[in-house]
């Protein structure tokens, strides 16, 4: 992807904001200018989420995308956050037999990808399995 | 509105063709199918073709005009033609665009092809250029393959309906049954659940031989007006119904992953169009990228109640003498996709049949046909119904 | 004005490569490195992460435990000898990643090891001043050792943020002086564009390490007229254990001293993030009314003292995230070949 088509979403991409409108209360990620339910009568406005969600189901890539070669096998998922908006992203875990349906996730800062060693990284959220503070 | 009817088809061989180029397939196929309908370059008014990734996939963009000119058909006669893309159902649209023109009294005799040419990339540009097709800013850049998304389709459908690996591998075995009996077909061998449950992971749980390979080919078809369809044919085959519906591009913002909302939409308004419902239906060429697509297209297109799908297949409803005929031509699976030519290709398979000329795979006194062609995970789904009747 | 520290976040990925697995490739005597070093295991970076994504972990669990808004922040520094671009900043990745822009600004540190501290002094002088409200003051590396080189034993990955404020209501640690030691000493480098570190062998230790350790540390004592036994806690800059502990001692410094902030059996060296790694441990187990010491030391060469005294909020925010103790009790041990996967040491097509 390149670089402005990139940086144009990347605050979003970084801190999982998102869009919401406030004609029907639905929760958008990635962002929405419009909302499908209300069309015009929609009124949307930034939202940043909490980042709380839960895995709706998932695959481990062993054949990778271009440019992920190097990454695998690793684990897609389509995540839905609390706020109920659902996205397609990846699931950081060392042991992937632990990963199941409805298992709870927070989001991580981690590298997307690169345009080749000389172009530019790609930052980005991925999701990690919830693990309980030792003080909670 | 005026009927419509397929006076002639061709398919090239479907597969890796070394020694063939883009152009010259789909002249192949374009010249073919005027063969078979006895037409002459003079006649034909326009062109319509599906082409997902001529950018991509050759590096070729204005393919409507590449066509016309290597067809013969732009020097002298200047016939207008068009490039339709909806991903990998851009050969369903390119037949429901031709339909709109013989329809509505614009043109007469149409030709409506489809071509892709995969294999002149390698595997990963191909498959890069296949991603294009998902939401490449959301879905894309996390890594996001076809076979992925389809895999976290298959796994919610395992989880809601009980769905089994072994019912996914019946689809490619039953297929490549089919395909084994059409002398087009890629992959000309039979195959056992076990080879597909043997063959390497893809993207769990989808094996490799659950999904539908990389293929260079060209269908064709060539439309003219029901009324004038006896001149050029003794066996025409009418269009009863075009339908098309869209849905989200993105897999993840979908009411129900393991429902493509597009194809009951489009399904839905073919059945009235046509006036025909699901039990009217005596064969079915469908969108089997994936096992599982198949699998939930013939619930989604109401042969099957929905998760019915596995035990549907695993009974043989599916297979040649079941309930329900899919995919006698091999399917996406084992015929092949070269992905702009599979919509295409499903009506030329469907005439095939309604004509009585399918040989081995034939399906006796089919009457009724159904095609059904997919973009991206579900987000484009195009369907026709095809009858020997008007 | 004071200074002092008004929030702190560690974060240490979670895999592990133990000192034996790397001795194990080379044909080296694990339990001779291993007692000699004084380090047993270092951190290894996920295949995803690098010194920008562990300053973004570091930094958002540093405003997550102060429950501060990050508009606050009016600089970001960001120390590290493994920034991911040679050029363009890990600052505004960070920064942009935490919340903080558009109104602040940014740069990069490079100094060895002590990147970090130096942001930290640069952030003292900005609040001091009154120029900002909040500097985020960050060292991480995912440091780089050369196959079979004395450094893969060590060199690690992980970051420390620190929030630099001015209110003393806010503070965890009042800053109660710096002092810092330079000089033009080459015991390490890595020239532009190569991959891996040099370095000057034996030449790091005495005429690099110690002597500008100790001139550092020193240096701060006399100028505040401070002993070593009026110090609760001592952390210096840990490349390995071994050299800690013998500063310490040269210094005047207890082994109980220097225990709770001594990370690098279990972590490794990282790098910029070393020093600020032993402090936050410190500050994890401290006290109110406490008092740590602490001396970072970068090669090339410089070292920077701090004299930190603990307040009480102290124990208000040590538990709102994961502790260092927390990160280390987690490990994920790998072997030498996910090892050289995870820090791209495998030429790919």
């Amino acid at each position: 992807m390149s670089v402005p088509r990139f940086w144009r979403k990347q605050i979003q991409r970084y801190n999982l904001i998102g869009t919401h409108c406030r004609n029907c209360n639905e929760h958008f990620y990635p962002p929405r200018n419009m909302c499908p339910t209300c069309r015009r009568d929609g009124d949307i406005e930034s939202y940043k989420f909490t980042g709380n969600g839960e895995i709706v189901s998932f695959t481990v890539i062993r054949a990778a995308a271009e440019g992920f070669e190097h990454q695998t096998p690793y684990v897609l998922a389509i995540v839905k956050l609390d706020e109920g908006a659902r996205l397609t992203t990846q699931i950081v875990c060392n042991d992937l037999s632990q990963i199941h349906m409805g298992m709870r996730v927070r989001p991580v800062f981690r590298k997307l990808g690169d345009g080749g060693e000389k172009g530019m990284i790609y930052y980005g959220t991925k999701f990690v399995p919830v693990k309980p503070l030792k003080h909670d | 509105m005026r009927d419509v009817a397929i006076i002639g088809i061709k398919n090239t061989k479907f597969g890796e063709m070394w020694d063939n180029s883009f152009r010259d397939i789909f002249v192949e196929a374009g010249v073919g199918s005027l063969e078979d309908a006895g037409v002459s370059g003079e006649e034909i008014d326009g062109l319509y073709v599906g082409n997902m990734s001529g950018g991509q996939f050759v590096e070729q963009e204005h393919i409507g005009a590449l066509i016309a000119d290597y067809s013969g058909l732009a020097k002298n006669l200047h016939v207008p033609s068009t490039r339709l893309e909806a991903a990998c159902a851009s050969g369903g649209l390119a037949l429901r665009q031709a339909i709109f023109g013989v329809a509505s009294g614009y043109q007469d005799i149409v030709v409506a092809a489809g071509v892709e040419k995969m294999t002149d990339v390698s595997s990963s540009v191909a498959s890069a250029a296949l991603a294009a097709a998902s939401d490449r800013e959301w879905e894309g850049i996390m890594g996001a393959t076809f076979p992925g998304l389809y895999a976290m389709i298959a796994r919610m459908h395992m989880h809601m309906y009980g769905t089994t690996s072994e019912q996914m591998a019946e689809v490619a075995v039953k297929n490549h049954s089919n395909g084994f009996m059409n002398p087009i077909s890629q992959y000309r061998r039979k195959i056992t659940v076990e080879d597909v449950l043997n063959s390497i992971m893809v993207a769990d749980p989808l094996h490799i031989l659950d999904c539908s390979p990389i293929t260079d080919g060209a269908s064709s078809l060539v439309l003219a007006p029901a009324d004038v369809a006896h001149k050029y044919t003794d066996t025409p085959v009418y269009i009863r119904a075009s339908a098309q519906a869209s849905d989200t591009i993105s897999l993840h913002d979908r009411r129900d992953i393991t429902t493509l909302d597009a194809t009951v939409a489009a399904a839905k308004r073919a059945y009235e169009m046509a006036n025909l419902g699901p039990s009217d239906i005596d064969i079915v060429e469908l969108h089997d990228c994936f096992t599982i697509a198949e699998i939930c297209a013939i619930e989604d297109l109401g042969f099957v109640e929905k998760g019915e799908g596995g035990r549907f297949t695993e009974d043989g409803e599916t297979a040649i003498g079941g309930k329900i005929p899919v995919n006698t031509s091999g399917g996406l699976k084992s015929c092949g996709h070269p992905v702009g030519a599979t919509g295409i290709k499903q009506a030329v398979e469907i005439v095939h049949q309604l004509r009585g000329e399918a040989g081995k795979r034939q399906i006796q006194g089919a009457n009724v046909g159904l095609t059904h062609n997919v973009g991206g995970s579900g987000a484009t789904a195009v369907v026709h119904i095809l009858s020997r009747e008007r | 004005m004071n200074t002092g520290i008004v929030s702190y976040g560690a974060y240490i990925p979670r895999y592990r490569i133990k000192v034996e697995e790397i001795a194990r490739v080379w044909g080296d005597d694990a339990d001779s490195l291993s007692s000699g070093l004084m380090v047993h295991e270092k951190s290894v970076p996920d295949i995803d992460e690098d010194a920008a994504t562990i300053a973004v972990e570091a930094s958002r669990a540093a405003l997550i435990r102060g429950g501060l808004d990050a508009g606050r922040i009016g600089a970001v520094y960001t120390g590290s000898e493994s920034h991911p671009y040679a050029v363009k900043p890990t600052s505004t990745i960070v920064a942009e990643a935490v919340g903080a822009t558009p109104d602040l600004t940014a740069a990069d540190f490079e100094f060895a090891c002590k990147a970090g501290t130096a942001a930290v002094q640069a952030c003292m002088g900005l609040v001091a001043s009154g120029y900002i409200d909040l500097g985020l003051a960050i060292g991480a590396d995912v440091s780089q050792g050369a196959p079979g080189d004395a450094l893969e034993y060590t060199a690690a990955a992980g970051g420390v943020a620190f929030l630099i404020g001015s209110k003393d209501s806010e503070m965890v640690a009042v800053i109660e002086d710096t002092y810092s030691f330079s000089t033009d000493t080459p015991d390490f480098w890595r020239r532009e564009g190569m991959p891996y570190p040099e370095h000057g062998g034996r030449f790091t230790g005495e005429p690099g390490y110690f002597k500008h350790v100790t001139k550092a540390a020193e240096g701060l004592m006399k100028k505040m007229d401070t002993y070593p036994k009026e110090y609760d806690y001592a952390v210096f800059h840990q490349p390995n254990g071994k050299f800690p502990t013998r500063v310490a001692k040269m210094l005047g410094f207890s082994r109980e001293q220097i225990k709770p902030g001594l990370v690098v059996p279990r972590l490794g060296n990282t790098y910029s993030g070393s020093c600020l790694m032993g402090i936050a441990a410190t500050l994890d187990q401290a006290e109110p009314g406490d008092r740590i010491f602490a001396t970072a030391f970068g090669s090339g060469a410089g070292a920077d003292a701090f004299s930190f005294r603990v307040t009480d909020r102290i124990e208000e925010v040590r538990n709102r995230v994961q502790t260092v103790e927390e990160m280390l009790e987690d490990p994920i041990y790998i072997d030498y070949a996910i090892y050289a996967k995870h820090k791209d040491k495998l030429k790919r097509a």
